[in-house]
């Protein structure tokens, strides 16, 4: 272990090092009672500020896609509620399970993906672009279904391949730091980064209200903001890796409650 | 040269952090004399000649934040809230954004209470001013320093 | 465009203190911040908000570029009456945005 950390520090030089001030060493997975959500490393006031729905700026996105959810879109002159009815009962877990198996394109898919095909195939809409205020709402509205429900991966094996390669993404060394996500989220959790605690890097309240955002945002932002971090090329939006890391990450956060909207800073 | 980095760098950081917690117990001992041009200005421009007494406001507002873009605070005033007594205006200021100015509220009393809270943006670690009208003329103040942690893998 | 959200308890006693959130979406644009381009985006902020009670107004606020955005802001009223409070947001480039809420008062 020792000598990995040195050969890593001679990698990254010591510049980078000091100013990281985190140890690089061989990644062991965080056991089952060890993970903890992003929520229990925040201080209590942004604690209050997600707990409470009057409080929580990420309602406002809620609130918006319980509205689209009714409203209707495209040729199909069709609304989410038109084949899904009340997204308080049709929509209950599906965040806790997703990503789901795709038959049509025969690869997983996130939320915000499923809700663009659902537009595409159904509504005979466009998709609504990554990051766009409609399909944060949306899907922030699906997921919120789902709050206080344990992550629950779905068990459909034809994921297990995307799943692996998640994981192997998750392992894999990148960027100019060279750091892989294990080396700061498996290895170095709890500890500071400049004046940020490390999380686990659950993504148990996506889409979240980052404060640093002053906006709504998916777990693909979340992940370009940690590639750019380690100085890496981020996947652009809708890239592969970005739903097999996402598969990977919920199996990794098994049992965590799903928190969205959850805030964070 | 490697192995002697860290040690020399951490030193370094801690006498800066050092500094730092020095600097800040100077702020509090003598809250007066700190804030800068600006804010002084911006609460002259509020209070004008009269006198500006500390106590009745209470400023709330975490010590440390882990982000600037949204600190909460709540500022209550010890007043009865009566038609003859009440808080008409309750204003905030800050040292070191770049506009001292961050929310001036204006109440009486059919609030009931004098309590307000929201939500406002810390460019840096800075001093926070909370300044009170009453209806009597007079105006009072609290304030409060506040630490901006620095983030990390920010959007890039 | 999202509607605010407004916290407002349905029903009080008449002389109960009751306490009013309202949180609306807007992006309190400083006109100090680089956009992607390297440009300075220009200033978009709310400038004022009115809370009136049956149509007399009982709280405002005067708001600059150092709220946050998505503002938030809690304040209290004293229930005398039922009846409709309406809030109300404006601000730079002409934004204004209103909500009512219903209160009953025994």
């Amino acid at each position: 272990m020792t000598a990995c950390a040195g050969v890593a520090r001679r990698a990254l030089g010591p510049m980078v090092g000091a100013a990281l001030g985190i140890a690089v060493a061989a990644a062991a997975e965080i056991p089952v009672d060890e993970r903890r959500s992003g929520f229990d490393f925040m201080s209590r006031a942004l604690q209050d500020m997600q707990r409470d729905d009057t409080l929580n700026p990420g309602m406002l996105w809620v609130l918006e896609g319980e509205e689209l959810w009714h409203r209707k879109a495209g040729a199909g002159n069709l609304s989410c509620a038109d084949c899904h009815g009340e997204a308080t009962s049709s929509m209950r877990g599906v965040a806790a399970r997703y990503p789901s198996y795709d038959e049509e394109t025969r690869r997983p898919v996130d939320l915000q993906g499923r809700v663009n095909f659902c537009r595409t195939r159904h509504q005979q809409a466009p998709p609504l672009a990554p990051e766009s205020q409609e399909l944060l709402a949306l899907v922030a509205y699906v997921a919120h279904q789902s709050r206080g429900m344990a992550i629950a991966p779905d068990p459909d094996p034809r994921l297990t391949p995307f799943r692996d390669r998640g994981r192997r993404l998750f392992h894999e060394r990148q960027g100019q730091l060279n750091f892989s996500c294990a080396h700061c989220h498996d290895d170095n959790w709890g500890k500071r980064l400049g004046g940020s605690v490390i999380p686990q890097a659950h993504p148990t309240g996506y889409p979240i209200y980052r404060l640093e955002w002053q906006g709504l945002g998916s777990l693909q932002r979340r992940l370009r903001n940690c590639l750019v971090g380690v100085r890496a090329e981020p996947y652009p939006y809708d890239a592969p890796e970005y739903v097999d890391l996402e598969l990977f990450l919920m199996d990794r956060a098994r049992g965590l409650t799903v928190e969205t909207p959850a805030v964070r800073p | 040269m490697e192995i002697g980095m860290e040690p020399m760098t951490s030193v370094t950081r801690r006498q800066v952090l050092l500094a730092g917690a020095g600097l800040l117990s100077v702020l509090m001992v003598r809250p007066g004399r700190a804030a800068p041009t600006d804010m002084e200005a911006a609460i002259q421009a509020m209070v004008g000649k009269a006198e500006i007494r500390p106590g009745r406001v209470h400023l709330e507002i975490p010590p440390l934040v882990e982000n600037g873009n949204a600190a909460p605070l709540t500022v209550t005033v010890d007043s009865p809230m009566t038609e003859a007594e009440f808080v008409k205006t309750i204003a905030v200021f800050n040292e070191k954004n770049p506009q001292p100015n961050v929310a001036v509220f204006h109440l009486g009393p059919r609030a009931g209470r004098a309590q307000v809270s929201t939500r406002m943006r810390l460019a840096t670690s800075q001093k926070v001013v909370a300044i009170a009208e009453l209806s009597d003329g007079t105006f009072w103040s609290d304030s409060a320093d506040v630490i901006v942690t620095l983030a990390a893998c920010v959007e890039g | 465009m999202a509607r605010p959200l407004i916290s407002v308890p349905a029903t009080a006693k008449r002389g109960e203190i009751v306490e009013i959130k309202a949180l609306i979406a807007h992006p309190m644009e400083t006109g100090y911040r680089p956009g992607p381009d390297g440009r300075v985006l220009p200033r978009d902020i709310i400038r004022r908000f009115v809370c009136t009670y049956n149509d007399v107004e009982i709280f405002s606020a005067d708001l600059f570029p150092a709220m946050s955005a998505n503002p938030f802001i809690a304040f209290t009223t004293v229930a005398v009456e039922s009846g409709t409070l309406t809030f109300t947001w404006t601000g730079d480039n002409g934004f204004s945005q209103s909500e009512t809420a219903t209160i009953t008062v025994s």
